[in-house]
């Protein structure tokens, strides 16, 4: 790589030649190693997580193992492969999977306590008659540990302190106030100022002033203060939260994360529980799935099998009329014209597209002076969604099919021609099987990536034109679009189920990857 | 135990990707605590820009700093939601008042207590979309609406019903001066924000109003008799019908048809305005006819809040500041230069009003509109409501249609 002439010699013993250039690389690159390390670990640190912690120290410890040892000489080419790896290919794997059996989603984000203090918080109602006070945050004695006390001016001029034992009337003497009636001193109290009650937030926002019959005086900023009632409880002897305005009782149900009511009304805020295999059976029960999922799956095959069919004939035709013995006029000029839709921005081109199909105002049908409906009809959108997918995909394989033709050397062609092979059966029998060996794996990937194409779909005609009697499949879905729609449709977003239909799709496509590349064995055998 | 997890996943990542490529670059910066006295407001980019002066003043008054960062609109709630989660939100941020239900249900926001004589200063329907559940929950700011605008010089009255409306569009469609009677973005998926005032004006309804005013989720109006009535108004207007309403008109194309003179009419927002004065079409704003038998038409009022993030470290302060602050006409006329759109400070809204007439249209426009719903079941409506409006503006049966997609919806919901 880097040895330069004027390097030191390196010793004959010594092993490998090590170039001071390369001393240099290794010490930088592990000493970035370290230092990530001591990135990762003082948040995690921080928050206590010992296994998180563990794992950062025994992957930086094999790094430096890997790369001062002498030995090990394949570790030290497989390590960052191998790391890669399973950050970001096991790694989201698991966790997809772990996320599929919860009811991770809105409303089941956090755990029990979040959902508590939620609703606690937001049962807070304004006392009917409540009065609003001029508020004045203080504290008894030391600003930053003396207890808060919170200073209040009535509307009709009256004057209290109050804390968390109650209300104390405050003599009117005993206090300056601004014009507005606001308190600005109190003896023997300290008035905080904005950056010291900020830092005592918390505690701020929690305290209330009793005023008996479980309502409380609390502050709204830093000036205002109102009467206020919490009408939600939760008592840990029933597990369940109390409303003291209509008595319902609302019991934790730790299989749902939900807290329910005898009579089925369940709270807005819930917590992440495990759900189980609840998130796969409601797929495979879900009404609209049954009826739907076999024709979306025959026609997701279908889209993608059709897309790498077609982006493969016409990349590779194209590769074959530019693969002259002589350069062609122009040639270069030729290639860069043809892999321009694959420099393009795809986001914008799809949009466009959808735009040129618009059956009134579209280019398509002005140019031609028709009057198609291509994205209303199911046969129609799906064919102009293969062509715009073909348009956006075949550059990619006419520049794969390009480089892979240079590599079958042409004599073959020209020795199949003089035994007597027609062009046709000199490219079908020599040149074709030789290209496949380097193209099958792409053909692969085209077909793994198009199965889960989502953007082509969703930015043309976003799944349609629909079934008026099925609003939630449409012809042109994939399973990725449809499983979009049911899992962030509906509910918000609901990730635990989205989670277990990417486990099926994930599961479909390793299946026809596995078959595909068992029958694409039988092709390596030409070599 | 997800979010560990997550994040010794980055780490690891992050470890693994500099240990094999040497970036030469010093990495060791401390993690980023949020200095002591720093309030965050996470706003779209437009509005960033307008609060900066504004969060200037307010951290020059309290002796803090405050730091309005810019996150993509389409972005933010989600973002937002998430980082609540994690702990790393900000202290206030500003959002659509229809977030309100998810933001609720996730507990990601507090509830805000105005003082009466603030409360007083607000357009109460702007106060009413940023209540949930018989609380309120963010500070509005501005409003908006749909209404309809009219080329003057193509059709100089404004149609007192959607079968004039018709009408005169038919006649200058057959006499050649337009192409479309009617400019309403449909698309091949339909909209549901758009054609909502047609379809209350026709008597249908999305939710029902349950005790203490707030919205019923379970009674759903979507596939019940009201809705197919008000539907089959719909298909009247379609293209087997009149064809004012028709699928190729979408979000796209909607604009330039009327700004390119092609349609005397164009159901729209205050956001069009920019680019009408622009293209120099001379317009009037009125509010959308509903049908003859029909009742008004009633357009949904969308409400941009102010609000309080519950794990926000700054939560005093962040109360301060939406209470006392974002109460003042100042902000809401900057923030109304910032993006054309009528404050909810009727105050602000006087005042703006005197220098651009068009901002009292709108509002008057929206006089009897409904709020967007802010309950977390709507987000169940917008698909299947459009894909059956779309059908039926297609032609095709309005019973089953509306029907399947009321059951879609009742199914989603749960």
């Amino acid at each position: 790589m880097g040895a330069s002439e004027g390097a030191p010699t390196p010793r004959a013993n010594d092993g490998p030649a090590v170039s001071a250039a390369g001393l240099a690389l290794k010490a930088c690159a592990l000493g970035l190693a370290a230092s990530l390390g001591v990135w990762a670990a003082v948040p995690l640190f921080d928050a206590a997580n010992w296994v998180g912690l563990g794992i950062v120290a025994a992957v930086t410890a094999l790094i430096f193992y890997a790369y001062l040892s002498p030995r090990h000489v394949p570790l030290k080419y497989l390590l960052p492969g191998t790391l890669l790896l399973v950050a970001f290919q096991i790694l989201p794997v698991l966790y997809t999977v772990s996320t599929s059996v919860t009811n991770f989603g809105d409303g089941h984000r956090g755990d029990k306590e979040q959902a508590i203090a939620a609703i606690e918080a937001y049962s807070v109602v304004r006392a009917p008659d409540s009065t609003d006070y001029a508020l004045t945050v203080a504290a008894d004695g030391d600003p930053a540990t003396g207890g808060l006390v919170f200073l209040l001016t009535a509307p009709d001029g009256a004057v209290y302190a109050g804390d968390a034992e109650g209300l104390t009337g405050l003599a009117p003497g005993d206090v300056t106030a601004d014009p507005s009636g606001r308190i600005t001193g109190a003896d023997g109290y300290t008035v905080l100022t904005t950056g010291q009650i900020n830092d005592r937030g918390g505690e701020v926002a929690d305290l209330a002033v009793p005023t008996g019959d479980g309502s409380g005086i609390r502050s709204s900023g830093l000036s205002a203060a109102y009467e206020g009632t919490a009408t939600r409880t939760y008592q840990e002897d029933c597990d369940c939260v109390v409303d003291s305005a209509t008595g319902v009782e609302y019991a934790a149900d730790e299989e749902a994360g939900l807290f329910v009511s005898a009579d089925g009304e369940a709270l807005l805020q819930g917590w992440q529980v495990g759900v189980g295999a609840d998130n796969f059976l409601r797929f495979l029960t879900d009404r609209t799935v049954a009826s739907s999922f076999f024709s979306i799956l025959t026609w997701n095959i279908g889209f993608a099998a059709g897309t790498t069919f077609l982006v493969f004939t016409l990349g590779l035709a194209l590769a074959l009329l530019m693969h002259t013995r002589k350069p062609l006029r122009g040639q270069s000029l030729y290639r860069i014209l043809l892999v321009l839709p694959y420099a393009m921005p795809s986001f914008a081109m799809l949009l466009l597209w959808r735009d040129m199909f618009n059956v009134d105002f579209g280019l398509i049908n002005r140019m031609l002076g028709l009057d198609v409906d291509w994205l209303g009809g199911t046969w129609t959108a799906r064919g102009s969604i293969l062509l715009v997918n073909t348009w956006l995909g075949f550059p990619y394989m006419f520049l794969v099919a390009t480089g892979a033709l240079q590599a079958v050397p042409r004599e073959l062609g020209q020795a199949a021609r003089i035994d007597g092979a027609s062009a046709w059966q000199a490219f079908r029998d020599v040149t074709l099987p030789l290209l496949m060996v380097a193209m099958t794996p792409i053909l692969i990937s085209t077909f793994a990536f198009n199965f889960n194409n989502f953007n082509a779909v969703w930015l043309t005609t976003a799944g349609g034109p629909f079934s008026p009697d099925n609003p939630l499949a449409g012809s042109t879905d994939l399973l990725i679009t449809y499983t979009f729609r049911l899992a962030f449709g509906g509910q918000g977003a609901q990730y635990g189920f989205a989670s277990a239909v990417s486990v099926f799709i994930f599961l479909i496509v390793a299946i026809l990857s596995l078959v595909s590349l068992r029958q694409s064995r039988a092709l390596e055998e030409v070599r | 135990m997800k979010i560990r997890s997550a994040r010794v996943m980055t780490g690891v990542a992050a470890l693994a990707l500099l240990a094999t490529a040497c970036g030469g670059g010093d990495d060791t910066a401390a993690p980023e605590d949020a200095a002591e006295g720093t309030m965050v407001i996470w706003a779209d980019p437009e509005r960033t820009e307008a609060l900066m002066p504004f969060a200037e003043r307010f951290g020059g008054a309290h002796g803090v700093t405050v730091d309005v960062q810019s996150i993509p609109n389409e972005d933010l709630q989600d973002n937002f939601v998430t980082a609540h989660q994690a702990g790393s939100g900000p202290d206030l941020v500003v959002g659509a008042h229809d977030w309100t239900g998810n933001l609720v249900r996730n507990g990601a926001i507090d509830p805000v207590q105005l003082p009466q004589d603030k409360a007083d200063g607000f357009e109460p329907v702007s106060l009413d979309a940023v209540t949930f559940d018989g609380r309120l929950y963010g500070v509005p700011y501005a409003m908006e609406n749909l209404v309809l605008f009219r080329n003057t010089d193509l059709a100089p009255d404004a149609p007192a019903t959607v079968e004039e409306l018709v009408a005169i569009g038919s006649g200058l469609k057959d006499a050649g001066e337009v192409d479309e009677i009617l400019s309403l973005q449909v698309g091949a998926e339909g909209d549901a924000y758009h054609i909502y005032p047609f379809y209350s004006s026709a008597g249908g309804y999305l939710f029902g109003e349950g005790e203490n005013g707030s919205l019923d989720p379970a009674d759903m109006g979507v596939g019940q008799d009201a809705s197919i009535e008000a539907f089959e108004k719909i298909a009247e207007l379609g293209e087997s019908g009149d064809g004012a309403l028709k699928r190729s008109i979408d979000n796209q194309n909607a604009g330039p048809l009327f700004n390119d003179g092609k349609t005397a009419f164009y159901v729209s927002g205050p956001w069009a305005i920019p680019d009408m004065k622009t293209a120099g079409i001379p317009y009037d704003i009125t509010p959308i006819p509903g049908f003859e038998d029909g009742g008004e038409a009633r357009p949904f009022i969308g409400v941009q809040a102010f609000f309080v993030a519950s794990g926000g470290a700054n939560k005093v302060l962040a109360q301060e500041f939406v209470t006392n602050f974002v109460a003042e006409p100042e902000l809401a006329v900057a923030l109304y230069e910032a993006d054309p759109r009528p404050p909810a400070l009727t105050e602000a809204l006087e005042m703006v009003s005197e220098q651009d007439p068009d901002l009292a249209r709108v509002v008057e426009a929206g006089a009897n509109g409904d709020p967007l719903p802010s309950l977390p079941e709507m987000s169940a409506i917008w698909g299947p409501f459009g894909q059956a409006e779309a059908a039926v503006i297609a032609g095709e049966d309005v019973a089953t249609a509306v029907g399947s997609a009321g059951e879609s919806i009742t199914d989603q919901i749960g």
